[in-house]
């Protein structure tokens, strides 16, 4: 009923190439932002922010990541684990050459670490499609974990063989390591992927992204348009490393605080890719909702049941999780191929016709 | 790169050739796929401004003759002068640079994409700003996408698919498919448009406004055109000269009265006995 269009006309191109073009959606992204901002860190307490919000954003980044290489780029990949910690490493790296550099720029370079890692495992892509492509990454993954436990240097010949993060301010607050709270973290982490994602969306929305389509779509006809394969491939891949770079520079700086390279294990690739997948492949809204939906799934299913008086074991919980996101994968595949973000884009639709089936 | 140049003038400049002078001259052309030869030997021009048919029988070569035009496959033998320029081997974004844009014949749109940013697709060689801008978006990178826009609705408004310009092509009827690929190669601004049997599996309908499109863009736009089709009424109507193909050499070439009459072509299109 409210979700009318009706009335808006745009009146220059300039208008109708929004990100928004409705108003009432400028309204609702507002409010969310409004909300995530003034309201959540206040209200939501440190559990919420440190185990659920901050790993959701992250993760979400790390998605967005994902899903310019494989949504939007048509490149399959399995290496996402790898990239993020190449990222992690890289910053960890980098606060230890250079103590005294902020924090933030650290997490923002390290990603060109990532870029540069990606670029090199995208050059197969050049020559090889879809699955083929698909085993090149998955060798980069178990290739870069081997580095992860068999290069000291990048772990300081800790005796642990995991990277800890150390204590860092910014503007004289801890935002890293034990002794920083969690609205210190959630900010600069909400700054972080609010920025990337506006600048990501900037690049989807332009040539560069409309390259990556077409090669998605058609590679044969973008190469007629005069799209260079090796350009736009080897710039998504650089682009996808450096959003999951940062994102896994994140993940060990503001949610782990300490990671071992188990952490950025095929695991991680996967559940990376089931929330591109059921967010919905092609889609940044989808990469909030894949992300929110599969980091969430878990942590309700072993809070909940208590909280309504059913004993709930945590193993079970993990076992009904699993064939849960299992069977929700697989009706996905089936019935929406696009994801979460394609039914929220149908309801949508729907809303704006309603009471009537159509207009 | 980082100029501000107004898209157009970033497009295949004028080459100083006039009409009716040879545009594009191929020149004993031979492509073999391992044993089997797809073409054997073809000489034909293409002269500025004018619709060129290229016909045949199934089979005959027509679609490998377009490939090797615009750089997917490159010849054995022979060259391909094109603008006054001479090449052996070219990458299709090589020739698409040089002024050379097609339609295929299964329709090649990007099925994911709406209407309007396939044809936008169409203006990736106008469009030069660098990634830094297209990060920042707002500046110089949306005033070059506002530019190619206003081109883009040019064509839009000229091929009539106004309603339909925000509909992902997926969803769209084959026709209309077909129409916008045309409208994608239009964006380029080509100097050769190459078009892969336009008018296959359309109804009576479809295929008028497909040739009113064709002769609108050869006499609006002065783009010459070459385009295979099966269509002979269609073919006859608005080419200026046809090459006829059979199994991959060249059996007759000239205006359609003189095609049409020539004995070694109805030969193969009707079989002879031997």
């Amino acid at each position: 009923m409210f979700y009318r269009e009706a009335g808006q006309f745009k009146t220059s191109y300039e208008a109708d190439q929004q990100v928004f073009p409705i108003l009432q959606d400028r309204i609702g992204v507002a409010i969310i932002l409004g909300v995530a901002i003034f309201i959540v860190p206040f209200v939501a307490n440190d559990f919420f922010l440190s185990a659920i919000a901050i790993p959701f954003l992250i993760l979400a980044l790390a998605t967005i990541g994902l899903n310019v290489l494989t949504g939007y780029a048509g490149q399959l990949s399995l290496g996402t684990g790898g990239f993020m910690g190449v990222g992690a490493y890289a910053c960890y790296k980098l606060t230890t050459l250079f103590p005294d550099v902020s924090i933030v720029v650290h997490i923002l370079l390290s990603g060109f670490a990532a870029a540069a890692v990606g670029m090199v495992f995208g050059l197969p892509s050049l020559r090889i499609k879809g699955l083929y492509l698909a085993v090149t990454t998955l060798a980069a993954q178990f290739f870069l974990e081997w580095c992860f436990i068999r290069i000291p240097w990048l772990y300081n010949y800790n005796a642990s063989g995991a990277i800890e993060v150390p204590g860092r301010q910014i503007l004289g607050t801890m935002v890293t390591g034990a002794s920083a709270g969690s609205v210190p973290r959630y900010f600069t982490v909400l700054a972080i992927v609010i920025l990337l994602t506006v600048l990501v969306k900037n690049l989807l929305r332009g040539r560069i992204g409309r390259q990556w389509m077409m090669i998605r779509d058609m590679d044969i006809a973008a190469e007629l348009m005069g799209v260079r394969p090796l350009y736009a491939k080897l710039s998504a891949f650089a682009v996808s490393s450096y959003l999951c770079g940062v994102a896994g520079a994140m993940f060990v700086f503001f949610y782990l605080g300490a990671a071992e390279p188990s952490a950025f294990s095929i695991t991680l690739s996967f559940q990376i890719l089931f929330m591109a997948i059921l967010g919905g492949l092609g889609s940044l809204v989808g990469c909030f909702f894949g992300a929110a939906f599969i980091w969430a799934l878990p942590i309700i299913l072993r809070a909940g049941p208590p909280m309504i008086g059913i004993p709930i074991a945590a193993e079970t919980a993990f076992h009904i999780t699993s064939m849960i996101i299992g069977a929700l994968i697989v009706t996905f595949l089936i019935l929406e191929p696009h994801g979460l973000a394609r039914l929220w884009q149908i309801g949508k639709e729907k809303l704006r016709v309603w009471p009537f089936p159509y207009a | 790169m980082n100029r501000h140049v107004d898209p157009r003038q970033a497009l295949p400049q004028p080459d100083g050739i006039a009409t009716g002078e040879v545009l594009l001259d191929v020149r004993n052309v031979s492509l073999r796929f391992g044993g089997v030869k797809a073409i054997t030997d073809i000489s034909f021009d293409i002269r500025k401004g004018e619709i060129r048919a290229i016909i045949g029988p199934n089979g005959a070569g027509k679609t490998s003759m377009l490939n090797v035009i615009n750089g997917f496959y490159t010849p054995q033998e022979g060259s391909i002068v094109f603008r006054g320029k001479e090449r052996k081997k070219i990458a299709p974004y090589e020739a698409a640079a040089s002024g050379i844009a097609r339609t295929f014949q299964n329709v090649a749109l990007f099925k994911g994409m709406s209407t309007l940013d396939n044809i936008m697709a169409g203006r990736t060689l106008a469009m030069h700003r660098n990634f830094f801008w297209q990060l920042i978006y707002y500046g110089p990178a949306l005033r070059e996408e506002i530019a190619n826009r206003r081109k883009v609705e040019e064509i839009i408004d000229f091929l009539e698919i106004q309603h339909i310009r925000k509909v992902p092509v997926g969803r769209l009827p084959y026709g209309l498919q077909k129409r916008v690929e045309l409208g994608r190669a239009l964006a380029a601004e080509p100097a050769l448009l190459l078009l892969d049997e336009p008018m296959a599996g359309m109804n009576l309908e479809e295929k008028e406004d497909m040739s009113r499109f064709i002769l609108d863009v050869n006499s609006q736009f002065g783009t010459t055109i070459a385009l295979i089709e099966h269509d002979m009424g269609v073919v006859m109507d608005i080419s200026d000269r046809v090459v006829v193909l059979d199994y991959g050499r060249k059996i007759g070439d000239g205006t359609p009265e003189e095609v049409k009459s020539s004995q070694e072509v109805i030969d193969a299109y009707l079989g002879v006995s031997h």
